[in-house]
């Protein structure tokens, strides 16, 4: 990746024993360690796959590592985000990861970046840095990534996870295909859940970031075949890895070769969903009820239902007394059940999938209905305090 | 029989299943018969003209169903059909 001729950077006395493991094998050796010490990579987001990502670079010695995040380190995180510890709650995430980082390799440099990646900063943020690697938790930022890395003709190293599933590639236009090219368009909004939605396994991310932080030095060090034109697809149950051909899409508005998007676009409009998986389960302010407008319609109505639209195995965490039970996936083929004249509120865990059966029962002629903003966890935090929030 | 592999995000919709059979058919003929046995998919692989939804990528093997004859292709006895959609967690 780097200029041969270019002048390398020594290695100290410390800097051989450290890294004596890399040095041993010939096809880092001396010379690829001090490759990777004048190298510098730019970590997208500082969550699941940033923690790996980000650990492994460090360790592993390259020179500068930029860090992206604006968010701050929250409990919920702990049970994936391994660069965070619980002594650092409530601290800027890219604060917490630099310590960390540095902690564990004092010899690098992490420059931090508290902030949204938007598309007005992106390029002042990503000139400085070789390869990028995409940790994000959300569409409009992987597009975003994914364009900001055609535009200026770096390399992506893309990683991505759901509960047991997890993809890696490596994003190349200049050899291979983009993200788009694999996928021109985002879901529709609310289509695909996210991790705060759908949950996601501990470990995953560990092995996703650790593929990215693999692929992010072999192509640093230009050895062996990294995933330039290949999907990798993971399946944590079944234990399996599966590699399949991608091609450049000749249409592909970015990437091809009469490209149709030439400069950074707005990416929360172009995908319809904000730049974060958090999660802010509105259905629109005439759709919502809050908790504590629906404790004082409980007492008063009688006649007021309440229906559940998560999945079985979440009653067992906390539940509503005299909700219905209707998961959203099975919301159509059970609407029959319910009679339009009636009035509901539609509930799950913080409101994201509830406004989503505000949309499917409202376009089957449901017209009295109303969304629990912020779901289950706001009305343990207002109303019923005995109920754990999750 | 081809096999038909069900990604996690799929799977609410599937009554869990990650793998389903079909006939024999073009990727088609299969998608049509196991949207029959789980109406609930349909709308996460067809767009409201019926065209495949563009982030749901089908695989058979190691190719894009796009590379080879698109939902024209045969998949047969043996074939393993892989429904990949976008994901975006991290």
């Amino acid at each position: 990746m780097k200029d041969k001729n270019q002048q390398l950077p020594d290695l100290s006395q410390d800097e051989i024993l450290r890294y004596s493991r890399h040095l041993l094998i010939p096809d880092v050796g001396l010379e690829g360690q001090k490759i990777l010490k004048n190298s510098s990579v730019l970590v997208i987001g500082s969550g699941g796959l940033g923690s790996p990502v980000a650990l492994y670079l460090a360790a592993a010695g390259i020179g500068r590592i930029g860090l992206v995040d604006y968010d701050v380190v929250d409990f919920s995180n702990l049970q994936r985000q391994i660069i965070h510890g619980e002594s650092r709650l409530g601290d800027l995430k890219v604060k917490s990861a630099r310590d960390r980082m540095l902690d564990l390799n004092p010899e690098i440099q992490v420059d931090i970046y508290n902030e949204l990646l938007t598309s007005d900063n992106a390029f002042e943020i990503a000139d400085p840095y070789d390869v990028i690697v995409d940790g994000t938790d959300n569409f409009p930022t992987r597009y975003l990534v994914n364009d900001l890395c055609v535009l200026t003709g770096k390399v992506n190293v893309y990683g991505s996870i759901f509960r047991f599933d997890g993809q890696a590639s490596v994003f190349d236009a200049q050899r291979g295909p983009c993200y788009r090219c694999l996928f021109p368009e985002p879901p529709p909004p609310g289509l695909v859940p996210s991790c705060a939605e759908g949950g996601v396994l501990g470990v995953l991310p560990g092995t996703i970031g650790s593929v990215q932080a693999t692929e992010t030095l072999k192509i640093l060090l230009d050895i062996g075949e990294p995933l330039i034109g290949k999907l990798l697809l993971y399946d944590a149950l079944d234990m399996s890895f599966q590699k399949v051909k991608l091609q450049k899409n000749p249409d592909c508005l970015v990437c091809s070769a009469d490209p149709e998007v030439t400069e950074l676009i707005d990416y929360e409009a172009f995908c319809g969903m904000p730049a974060h998986d958090h999660e802010e389960g509105s259905a629109g302010e005439e759709w919502d009820i809050t908790a504590t407008e629906l404790a004082e319609r409980l007492e008063q109505d009688q006649d007021l239902q309440l229906i559940d639209v998560r999945e079985p195995h979440e009653l067992e965490i906390s539940r509503m007394e005299g909700a219905t039970l209707i998961p959203l996936g099975k919301l159509a083929s059970r609407m029959s059940d319910l009679d339009t004249a009636d009035e509901f509120v539609i509930f799950c865990k913080s409101g994201t999938r509830s406004a989503r059966a505000l949309e499917i029962l409202g376009s089957a002629g449901f017209r009295k209905i109303k969304n629990l903003k912020g779901g289950i966890n706001q009305w343990a935090r207002e109303i019923d305090e005995d109920l754990p929030i999750y | 029989m081809p096999e038909i592999k069900i990604p996690t995000p799929l799977r609410p919709y599937t009554e869990g299943q990650s793998k389903l059979q079909a006939e024999d058919g073009t990727a088609a003929e299969v998608l049509e018969e196991i949207t029959t046995r789980y109406p609930a998919l349909k709308k996460h692989l067809y767009a409201e003209g019926g065209q495949l939804r563009p982030y749901v990528n089908l695989f058979l093997g190691d190719d894009n169903i796009k590379e080879l004859q698109g939902l024209e292709t045969p998949v047969q006895e043996g074939d393993q059909l892989m429904i990949i959609p976008s994901i975006a967690g991290g």
